[in-house]
């Protein structure tokens, strides 16, 4: 996603010794956050190359077979957030208007 | 012949069949009887049974040890297209759904590869005619009409939904492997580990388009980094600009009174000529906001160079609304231009930082940083310049 940068602030946090290099963060991330440079050694622990570029999908964080990686997943959707500060409920894509997502 | 309520999905126990009334079909359907009658002779009576009428795109069932699963015509028919330009400029979208359960594409055997999907009729369409030269299982989840990524964030595509799906379809035993293919931007809702352990079923996550599928099952299930990376291209932004206008509309109805109240505020207290003649002014003042956070905003997003969605939309807003009035606005003084200038790029601004959850790379700490600093700008930029306007009415 070249050329697509945003404020790059974002919940996901990487525990490294937890890591058993099973490269499933690197198959389900859509923006390349981990990178993996030995990637022919079995079992070589992956890095967290562009933590700026996640958009907090969790996708990593679910199919983490060790709980390496958290990240707190949430709606992106600005009526929904704008919704949560009036309610005071979490932000869901459940709004009236269905468009946000 | 798509729409259903819930209710009716609940009760349409096959794949292909919508079942159209009644409470009563909830038992499993009996499928006894000749095909004299069925238009073509893949077709069996279930187009005959009461109350039940089955896709127009089944073209046929297909005998598996699991039971009959309908064939998919890979052809879309002039209703799909339809169906599809409606969605793209957001009408109905609340309910354009199929049926979930097991599908086949083309004329797979037991070896063929299986892939999951959601329930989104635009998605399965596309999946359709992408795919037309595969032979493939396909399971359909509920995903309520959602799209996959969407659908996997709300984790209505999700890990639950899938073990659900692979159970009660039984794909167990129309294949002889234990290999299922999900699209990568699934994989939000989905453990792959736990689908494993609670059906055997190995999740691969495929590409992310469904125009990479083929490339991806020729290379024997590996996806090249291209395909795993999203992408925001100038195509892909320009096709939701009609959603993005449809979501402006409905404010409209108490937005447009308000206009012409406040534009026929003068020294004459209030002015019925000058509510029309000035509040249709302040309308294209808004329009040209509108046009600029909701179409110039998409289109132009890489080079509007500012990562804060507020500050792109402003900008393009206050440029579209620039221009608006040097083409049409000489007969306004110099403080109802200025306003509409404000006016416009708040707006702008407001529909650009909502165009953040239609994009791929917009993560949700970040928007809210962005809207506790932007939103309260926006609201006092867009108050400031409602009272320029009317202080312009003054100095006319």
């Amino acid at each position: 996603m070249k050329g697509f940068d945003y404020l790059g602030v974002n919940t996901l946090e990487f525990d490294v010794e937890k890591c058993v290099g099973c490269g499933m963060c690197l198959t389900v991330c859509p923006h390349a956050v981990f990178t993996r440079s030995d990637a022919g050694v079995k079992g070589a622990k992956v890095t967290l190359d562009k933590p700026a570029k996640c958009m907090e999908c969790g996708a990593c964080a679910i199919n983490c077979p060790v709980a390496a990686i958290t990240v707190k997943p949430g709606v992106g959707c600005a009526s929904a957030i704008l919704h949560s500060w009036i309610t005071g409920e979490e932000a869901s894509c459940d709004c009236s208007g269905g468009g946000c997502c | 012949m798509v729409k259903e309520s819930s209710e009716e999905k609940q009760l349409t126990p096959l794949e292909g069949v919508v079942v159209l009334a009644g409470d009563e079909e909830s038992s499993p359907l009996s499928k006894e009887g000749g095909d004299c009658c069925s238009t073509s002779p893949s077709h069996r009576d279930i187009r005959e049974r009461a109350g039940i009428m089955v896709y127009p795109l089944v073209s046929g069932w297909l005998d598996t040890p699991a039971g009959e699963v309908p064939k998919v015509s890979p052809v879309l028919t002039a209703d799909d297209k339809r169906g599809t330009i409606s969605m793209r400029i957001g009408i109905g979208r609340d309910s354009y759904a199929i049926t979930p359960g097991l599908y086949a594409f083309g004329e797979p055997n037991e070896n063929s590869h299986v892939i999951v999907t959601c329930n989104y009729k635009l998605t399965f369409d596309h999946l359709r005619s992408t795919l037309s030269k595969l032979d493939l299982w396909v399971v359909v989840l509920d995903t309520k009409g959602i799209n996959v990524w969407c659908a996997a964030g709300k984790g209505t595509f999700g890990t639950a939904e899938v073990i659900k799906r692979v159970n009660e379809s039984s794909i167990d035993k129309v294949v002889n492997h234990r290999d299922l293919i999900l699209p990568q931007l699934g994989a939000p809702g989905v453990s792959a580990q736990e689908v494993k352990r609670a059906t055997g079923f190995k999740v691969h996550y495929g590409p992310i388009r469904a125009e990479d599928i083929t490339a991806y099952l020729d290379a024997g299930m590996v996806a090249t980094p291209s395909m795993r990376e999203a992408t925001f291209t100038l195509k892909e932004r320009a096709v939701l600009i009609p959603v993005e206008i449809s979501l402006l509309l409905s404010p409209l109805k108490w937005v447009i009174p308000l206009l012409f109240i406040l534009s026929g505020l003068g020294p004459s207290i209030w002015s019925p000529s000058a509510a029309v003649t000035r509040g249709f002014a302040l309308f294209m003042g808004l329009f040209a906001g509108g046009l600029g956070g909701a179409v110039f905003l998409p289109l132009l997003l890489p080079y509007l160079f500012w990562r804060e969605f507020s500050l792109k939309g402003a900008a393009a807003g206050a440029g579209v609304t620039l221009i608006g009035l040097l083409l049409f606005g000489g007969a306004l003084n110099w403080l109802e231009a200025l306003s509409l200038i404000v006016l416009g790029s708040a707006v702008a601004s407001y529909a650009g930082m909502n165009f953040t959850g239609t994009t791929p790379f917009t993560s949700p700490t970040s928007v809210e940083k962005e809207m506790r600093r932007w939103v309260p700008i926006q609201i006092g930029t867009a108050a400031l310049s409602l009272a320029g306007w009317v202080g312009g009415a003054f100095i006319g």
